[in-house]
């Protein structure tokens, strides 16, 4: 057992874990942030994508311990309290979702693309970056539409703070 | 996943200590292939010591004509470094292409390389561009360091502290994804030297892991063109066959991922 201490959603959190915990266990058994997924065994689909230290990574190819220290942002963390984050808005308003399971990673990963290619997206670029998040439902085409839209807004709200 | 004790390593040497305390120790970096592989119980070491955070193995510099990656640099570091997109587009570009964002963020250049799968990235570079592993030991060379499947020359304990890289005139990189993991399902890297001598490397391809491609070097060194590979053939002995491709058909796509790279490389 070892204890971790790490940053998650802005609040400082110290949690006892076993050394092989991973750190989509620690958020989700210890600290009931259920909101990110476990999708796979394989490291292949992106439901765990969370940021840690400003990064989109799988939350499920990482051991909590690795988290010590750091920052770690969850899809819970994104709204400001009743206002959706753009990127959850805009998922909403384009139908980016069906059955919701792949949504948290997709987002967390969708706002990750945004921040590195800001205003030069376009769908190509979308649709390739989003390789790690797989989608059982939707066929992407609405989620690709969605992550354009909230490029847009993100911009947007950028220029306006 | 079994049982564990994990330690995060502050330099070099106190991972190499580290890891000889331990009754099975196994060095851990962006974790992309040791905790899948740690999840399905096919790998259980007592011990994890974590390079990731040790910083003089985390940068790139570049001087004269050697571009020096050290051991635990991220894909994505490689991948947006100007100074490599500068002297070796190439390597850039080639990092740019392993697996997806996330796996970028953490995978390193040396869990790559320690690792050695038959269809990843890095391989196919190092050997085109005769690159050398340095270690807390040793330096090796590309040519030394490969020893087939999932194997390298590393012993037990020995840390990838770096990798340098001589700056090439030309240098391109192509390969054909696996559609589903991205691995390279035939990936081949072709460069020319400054000296003017061609290095042909192509990974995913064969048996034994990563290879050099004599005809296609040949070729290449007579004429530098795509069009120069049109009349070459690539024998399919040897090579990998599973429910992706038929041996015949990477031995085609050796040859076609050859002229695109030799296409990109202008
Ligand atoms: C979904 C997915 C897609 C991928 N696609 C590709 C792809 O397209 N192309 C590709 O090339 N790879 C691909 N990979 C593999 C990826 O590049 C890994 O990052 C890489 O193979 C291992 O690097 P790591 O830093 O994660 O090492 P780890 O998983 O931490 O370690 C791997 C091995 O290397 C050893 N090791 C690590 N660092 C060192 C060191 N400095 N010195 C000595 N030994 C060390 C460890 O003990 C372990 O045995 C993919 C992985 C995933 C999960
Ligand atoms: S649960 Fe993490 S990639 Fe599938
Ligand atoms: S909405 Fe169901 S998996 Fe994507």
């Amino acid at each position: 057992m070892s204890t971790v201490k790490l940053t998650v959603n802005g609040k400082a959190v110290s949690v006892d874990v076993e050394d092989r915990t991973l750190l989509v266990h620690l958020l989700r058994e210890n600290l009931n942030l259920t909101g990110t997924h476990v999708g796979c065994d394989t490291s292949q689909c992106g439901a765990c994508v969370v940021h840690v230290d400003g990064r989109a990574v799988k939350s499920c190819t990482m051991l909590a311990g690795q988290a010590a220290g750091c920052n770690v942002t969850t899809i819970e963390g994104l709204a400001k309290g009743d206002e959706l984050h753009p990127m959850q808005a805009a998922f909403r308003d384009n139908h980016g979702l069906q059955c919701g399971y792949c949504t948290p990673g997709m987002i967390m990963s969708a706002v990750d693309i945004v921040h590195r290619h800001g205003g030069k997206l376009d769908e190509e670029t979308v649709r390739h970056e989003l390789e790690g998040n797989i989608c059982r439902c939707t066929g992407y085409h609405n989620i690709v539409k969605a992550v354009l839209d909230a490029a847009g807004r993100m911009k947007v709200a950028q220029a306006a703070e | 996943m079994y049982e564990t004790n994990y330690h995060r390593a502050s330099s070099v040497a106190d991972a190499a200590a580290t890891f000889a305390k331990g009754a099975e120790s196994k060095f851990l970096a962006g974790g992309q292939t040791l905790l899948p592989v740690m999840k399905q119980r096919l790998a259980a070491p007592t011990d994890v010591i974590d390079l990731s955070k040790v910083q003089e193995m985390i940068g790139i510099e570049v001087s004269g004509d050697t571009v020096t990656i050290k051991g635990a640099t991220p894909h994505y570091d490689v991948a947006q470094s100007d100074a490599v997109q500068k002297a070796i587009p190439a390597l850039a570009n080639l990092a740019s292409m392993i697996g997806d964002p996330a796996v970028r963020y953490r995978g390193t250049i040396g869990g790559s390389l320690a690792n050695n799968d038959p269809a990843a990235d890095y391989p196919a570079a190092l050997l085109a561009l005769g690159a050398t592993v340095k270690t807390n030991k040793r330096s090796i060379t590309a040519e030394d360091f490969f020893k087939g499947l999932f194997t390298t020359a590393l012993e037990d304990g020995e840390i990838i502290t770096a990798v340098s890289f001589p700056v090439p005139a030309k240098a391109g990189y192509a390969k054909f994804p696996n559609p589903a993991s991205r691995f390279a399902l035939t990936g081949v890297f072709v460069a020319r030297t400054k000296a003017g001598d061609v290095r042909v490397a192509a990974t995913g391809a064969s048996q034994s892991g990563v290879m050099r491609v004599a005809p296609i070097e040949q070729a290449l060194k007579a004429n530098w063109a795509a069009s120069a590979l049109d009349s070459v053939t690539i024998p399919a002995s040897g090579l990998l066959a599973d429910i992706h491709g038929s041996a015949d058909y990477r031995a085609n796509l050796v040859k076609v991922m050859g002229q695109r790279a030799v296409t990109a490389a202008g």
